[in-house]
């Protein structure tokens, strides 16, 4: 079962009752504010176009009222469009039948909530079956699928408690249960982690990035923090005012935001967990020196095992070990403070 | 009055029809409507007669069924129900004081009647909430009709209800019914409309049908509601019954309706303390059961 990706194409949405006809005015620059004062609609979305790689994690990032929520309910339509596609595997979401969504939504996708939308009559197991159910899938299977699950997001023992015993971390964890048993190429999480405690918030999110490595799902996932976006994209996109303004892998963002906005944003990181050894790295000249560090090494572990083996040069290899480059302890340290330029648009 | 003097007449004594011409269409609608009844009885007849059957076949069972079968079977709803030994112990109390009272037949009358017609409003008022929270349109439609069933004194549809049905339990039973729907239907909507969009759009993204949605999700979670509108509903039939004895309607009712007419005060209020025991036995009960299918919500994570 390989996933497939999905493209979002020329996409806009406008809220209100008569949102299609605002729509070739918003392409030729009406802007949100106008919009609502002048017409009394609001502008969802414009103009999205967002590659989502298959099998990867893809972030959407922004502030409450950007639109990323109403973007990721394009995906299953929870939300329709007022133009533009949402492709996955070749066919748009946007211009499926009643019955054809149903089945894309039974078998494709599953989704995770921000605040768990859980079933209080239900008790895990049951909640957790409820995707399958729907389907039709026979009791006893689909609680032997759901029990592995529900074992795999560290819930065993709690089977039979209803989600009100629980704490909000155990109820998420229901929530990702409830998804994965679904078995769909695509992992819709709206904010998933947003509710919960930071330590329980990065315990999932470990918990995700470990399940992924073998799942290999495609998975939209929606966050207000750039920390956790960061943590988890494999290509993040930045939306403000329901448009995308800078999309690319966490580091480019970092190294480059396209404006203020993001500069903003990126001031306040940890560029040492973000930045990559390799993206520092100078040519190799004479023999490589010092330890070995594999390429995709966050430069604080790489600065973490150059002072471990007391030195301050160090060469970087690929995964075959074969030496690529080499950085210095000074080169790291410079790139992982906000630079000058940043600090003073930011300010 | 000074000022009638001088102003001009229609604005002092309201300009109504004259007598002539109200009386006229009064009569017409009137005799249409008898007309149209005429015409129907049969139907009329034939769709009310498993009414009459079912209705006849409960009351015979309570009646003629000796004494603590009844009273037996009526203890074990109650425990199971409720899970509660004071409210069990509180309904053999009450049962037996009316027995001693010898208003046992009487009160097995009127159990069976307010069973019947709250199991017809059940059935009439869930469907048509159902609808109701489904459709912005029937719930602007429905509203004021249930205002008008709420509102107007029950004795006024008790006329048209006569004029149909003629003197009887069946017409009895469709005033109760009249009576007692509304409350079933406006909680069933309420509580509809009140289930978590959250946990709706959840059953949505995992492509339910909207069957499965309102069976797997907006019944359950509607359902404490429900059960206060079957609680509101039990209550007002009981507080009916007494008026639809006017219609030839059985039981406690009927000694309530002599003894006002007579003022039997202690027969009156004997009587009418029957009916507050079975209110209050109906309303613990259901009431305990409805907390008892809502254990779930109880929180006990902290």
């Amino acid at each position: 079962m390989a996933s497939h990706a999905i493209e979002v194409k020329n996409l806009y949405k406008i809220f209100g009752p008569n949102g299609k006809a605002f729509v070739e005015q918003v392409k030729n620059g009406l802007g949100k504010a106008e919009l609502n004062e002048k017409h009394g609609h609001v502008l969802g979305l414009q103009n999205i176009n967002i590659s989502m790689p298959a099998g990867g994690v893809m972030v959407v990032m922004g502030l409450s009222g950007s639109g990323k929520s109403t973007l990721i309910r394009h995906i299953n339509r929870l939300i329709d469009p007022t133009a533009g596609e949402v492709l996955y595997d070749g066919v748009d979401v946007c211009k499926m039948n009643e019955n054809d969504l149903r089945e894309f939504r039974r078998h494709k996708t599953a989704m995770v909530f921000q605040k768990f939308a859980l079933l209080p009559h239900r008790t895990v197991i049951e909640n957790t079956v409820y995707g399958l159910e729907i389907q039709g899938v026979p009791d006893g299977e689909s609680r032997k699928r759901a029990q592995g699950w529900i074992e795999r997001v560290g819930l065993k023992g709690f089977e039979n408690h209803y989600p009100n015993q629980l704490s909000g971390g155990m109820q998420q964890r229901v929530g990702l249960a409830r998804a994965l048993t679904n078995d769909a190429d695509i992992l819709l999480m709206d904010e998933a982690y947003s509710a919960l405690d930071p330590l329980i918030r990065v315990d999932m999110q470990t918990v995700l990035l470990d399940l992924q490595k073998e799942l290999k799902k495609t998975v939209v996932f929606i966050t207000h923090d750039l920390d956790e976006a960061l943590r988890l994209g494999d290509k993040i996109a930045i939306l403000r005012d329901g448009k995308v303004v800078q999309q690319g892998t966490g580091q480019e963002i970092v190294l480059n935001p396209a404006d203020e906005y993001i500069t903003a944003f990126v001031k306040e990181v940890n560029r040492g967990r973000v930045i990559h050894v390799e993206t520092i790295m100078s040519p190799l000249s004479g023999n490589p020196q010092g330890v070995p560090i594999t390429v995709g090494t966050a430069l604080e572990s790489a600065a973490r095992m150059m002072t471990m083996a007391k030195v301050s040069v160090a060469h970087v290899v690929d995964v075959n070990g074969k030496p690529l480059g080499s950085v210095d302890l000074s080169a790291i340290i410079s790139a992982m403070v906000t630079p000058v330029s940043h600090e003073r648009q930011a300010a | 009055m000074a000022l009638c003097e001088v102003l001009p007449g229609f604005l002092c004594k309201f300009p109504a029809f004259s007598d002539n011409s109200i009386r006229m269409a009064r009569k017409s609608i009137d005799d249409g409507f008898k007309a149209l009844v005429r015409s129907y009885i049969d139907i009329i007849d034939a769709a009310v007669q498993p009414l009459q059957v079912f209705l006849n076949f409960l009351e015979r069972l309570f009646v003629t069924s000796p004494w603590p079968i009844i009273l037996l079977a009526m203890l074990a709803i109650v425990y199971f129900g409720s899970r509660n030994i004071r409210i069990t112990i509180g309904t053999a109390l009450s049962m037996l004081a009316i027995g001693l009272l010898g208003l046992w037949n009487d009160t097995m009358v009127t159990l069976a009647m307010v069973t019947v017609c709250t199991f017809i409003a059940i059935i009439i008022g869930i469907p048509i909430g159902i609808l109701m929270a489904r459709s912005d349109r029937v719930q602007s439609f429905v509203n004021p009709v249930l205002d008008v069933m709420q509102t107007m004194p029950s004795f006024v549809y008790l006329i048209p209800v006569v004029m149909i049905f003629g003197i009887g339990k069946v017409p009895g039973l469709i005033a109760v019914v009249i009576y007692a729907v509304p409350p079933m239907i406006r909680l069933t909507n309420l509580g509809i409309r009140l289930v978590d969009k959250e946990v709706l759009e959840a059953a949505d993204a995992f492509g339910s049908s909207s069957w499965q949605r309102l069976k797997n999700v907006q019944i359950p979670l509607a359902l404490p509601t429900i059960m206060a509108g079957i609680n509101q509903t039990i209550m007002m039939s009981l507080a009916m019954v007494v008026v639809a004895s006017m219609v030839g309607v059985g039981g406690l009712g009927k000694n309530v309706l002599q003894a006002i007419n007579n003022q039997f005060f202690t027969v009156g209020f004997l009587n009418g303390f029957a009916l507050v025991a079975i209110a209050i036995i109906f309303d613990r009960t259901s009431q305990a059961y409805g907390r008892r299918l809502q254990k779930h919500s109880e929180v006990i994570h902290g």
